[in-house]
């Protein structure tokens, strides 16, 4: 399969990747290869196989319902780009 | 001095033949003498390390035995490490100070190891040179116009040069093993589950495993010791009793099976000279006891397309929490929400990280889950039964680790033909089985990997395999003359 430009901003634009154009000029030919790469997928004997998504087959694990981890408000707000009173700055969402 | 190895140094070091201090001081002197050639290391911890080697010096002179006292170590630069930068090779991490350590950094520290810094890696681990790092390539030590491999190129350039007796990696799709291989070094990826991945920077969870990286197949068991074991904050951590990965060293190979997969010797892209080396790797394991036969794993040629679906896809997921809002990179004045969304993934992430979150974006996208995802995850569990049936009559599988030798910089420039240096590792993660690599041969003054795949859990008999082969041979001593 072929990805054209506008094809890349749109995955683009869903992947939340800012893209110009011309990135989205050079990234085209890349992606493309890779798609018509995976497509050897088809010819793969896999009728009535059950997918498999996890190494182990494990099955998640549950733990008691009480609080485990402390309070580390300060330490997480420290290294945020911008917070102001405990919380997250972010520009204006609603006008 | 350089030429000694981790477990060497243990032992020098319980006898009180050199003080952890002073061996922390002659590694950080070699990295500052001989790591601008190499570009290794991203952040070197030198006050830190002095400070851990003097507390370990403390506890060796009270007598105390634990598995990595007083002996120097790098982390690679995906594990998080309190008040140190984490930056998982990006620039989205760059500014990113870690508030809290990974599973294994406090286990390593808590066996009373002294980290010397973090290593640099391709970015978030995703390629196979170690040039798509934020902080600029790393470079082979036994020849600096190549590749060290990737994505752990750091570490293994780094111990490759003796510029540190061991350090920690990562593996999803061959990034312990091949850059082991390039490098000349041992490296072990441990059965998915074995070591925690809390506080292991996700690139893909259901692949990715941490494991050690060392000159000997003893020091990565020994290593293993303490990074691995159940973490209730990894929820894929498998709970098993404490094992001690050394155990199986001494074993004798008599009536070992090998199992030789047809498919990994096939003529499509293996340098003849690789093979000749992995042929004479395989006398040295007949001469020791071992029976080799062949087997198929028919569907392996379907592993590195199934990977790069079900690998960028969950890379989709995990990075969507690159946001520019809790940490790490933030672009300047940002218009909207969106905008700062989009403008600072789309300023912190490099292009191989673009791509592949882009690959993934779209196959889990409306109306291509199931032609692509859902069929690569039926892949997976066919090429995970080929294994299953191969170990019913063989107890390791041999290969080669990669099929050609150390490549130039810039040699693969199209992602294709990169993605396919990992063509004998993939296979391994997809099924969530242990391998490892280590060194077998020189062509032309580079190393080349030998690879040994076992069966699920079973570290313990492929370290002893790999330490009777190097009990005959000496390729693991071997370190590039310019770093000697």
């Amino acid at each position: 399969m072929s990805v054209d430009t506008s094809e890349v901003r749109r995955i683009a634009h869903l992947s939340r990747l800012a893209m110009n154009d011309d990135q989205a000029r050079d990234f085209a030919g890349g992606l493309s290869d890779i798609f018509a790469f995976v497509e050897q997928l088809d010819g793969a004997a896999i009728e009535g196989v059950e997918p498999m998504a996890h190494p182990l087959d494990a099955e998640q694990r549950l733990r008691p319902d009480a609080v485990t981890e402390p309070d580390r408000r300060e330490a997480y707000q420290a290294i945020a780009p911008a917070v102001e009173g405990g919380l997250y700055l972010v520009p204006r969402v609603i006008e | 001095m350089a030429q000694e190895t981790l477990s060497g140094w243990v032992r020098k070091l319980q006898a009180r033949e050199i003080s952890s201090r002073e061996l922390t001081q002659l590694y950080l002197d070699r990295i500052e003498r001989l790591d601008p050639q190499l570009n290794s290391f991203i952040t070197v911890t030198a006050e830190q390390a002095l400070a851990q080697a003097d507390a370990a010096d403390a506890r060796l002179a009270k007598g105390e035995q634990s598995p990595l006292l007083g002996v120097p170590v790098a982390q690679k630069d995906i594990f998080c490490t309190e008040g140190v930068r984490t930056s998982c090779g990006s620039r989205m991490l760059d500014p990113f100070v870690s508030p809290y350590n990974a599973t294994v950094v406090e286990r390593m520290n808590a066996a009373g190891a002294v980290m010397l810094g973090k290593t640099n890696m391709d970015e978030f681990a995703m390629g196979s040179s170690n040039e798509t790092s934020f902080y600029g390539p790393v470079r082979n030590p036994w020849d600096t116009e190549r590749v060290p491999g990737g994505s752990s190129g750091g570490s293994a350039a780094a111990v490759g040069a003796r510029l540190v007796p061991g350090a920690t990696g990562t593996d999803t799709g061959g990034s312990i093993r091949q850059p082991a291989a390039f490098c000349g070094i041992t490296g072990l990826k441990p059965t998915y589950g074995r070591v925690s991945r809390y506080g292991m920077i996700a690139f893909a969870s259901s692949l990715d495993q941490g494991g050690p990286m060392a000159a000997t197949a003893e020091d990565c068991g020994r290593m293993l010791n303490a990074m691995a074991g159940f973490d209730e904050r990894d929820s894929t951590s498998v709970e098993r009793p404490e094992e001690d990965f050394t155990a199986g060293l001494e074993q004798d190979l008599k009536g070992l099976r090998i199992g030789l997969p047809t498919e990994f010797f096939g003529e499509a892209g293996l340098d003849e000279r690789v093979r000749g080396v992995i042929d004479a790797a395989i006398e040295v394991l007949k001469g020791r006891g071992a029976e080799v036969r062949e087997v198929g794993l028919p569907n392996s040629h379907l592993s590195v397309p199934a990977y790069y679906v079900v690998a960028p896809a969950e890379c989709s997921s995990n990075l969507a929490r690159f946001d520019g809002v809790r940490y790490g990179y933030r672009c300047e004045n940002p218009e909207d929400l969106m905008d700062l969304y989009t403008r600072s993934r789309g300023e912190g992430f490099g292009d191989e990280v673009k791509r592949r979150i882009m690959v993934g974006t779209y196959v889990l996208s409306a109306g291509y889950y199931d032609a692509y995802y859902l069929k690569a995850q039926k892949v997976r569990r066919i090429i995970a039964d080929d294994f299953r049936r191969a170990f019913e009559d063989v107890d390791v599988l041999l290969a080669p680790t990669t099929p050609e030798l150390p490549f130039a910089l810039g040699a693969k420039a199209d992602p294709v033909s990169m993605y396919l240096s990992d063509i004998y590792t993939i296979a391994a993660n997809l099924a969530g089985l242990p391998a490892m690599s280590l060194p077998a041969g020189e062509i032309d003054g580079l190393p080349v990997g030998l690879q040994l795949i076992g069966n699920y859990f079973d570290e313990a008999r492929l370290l002893g395999v790999a330490h009777q082969y190097q009990q005959e041979t000496d390729w693991h001593a071997r370190v590039p003359a310019a770093f000697a």
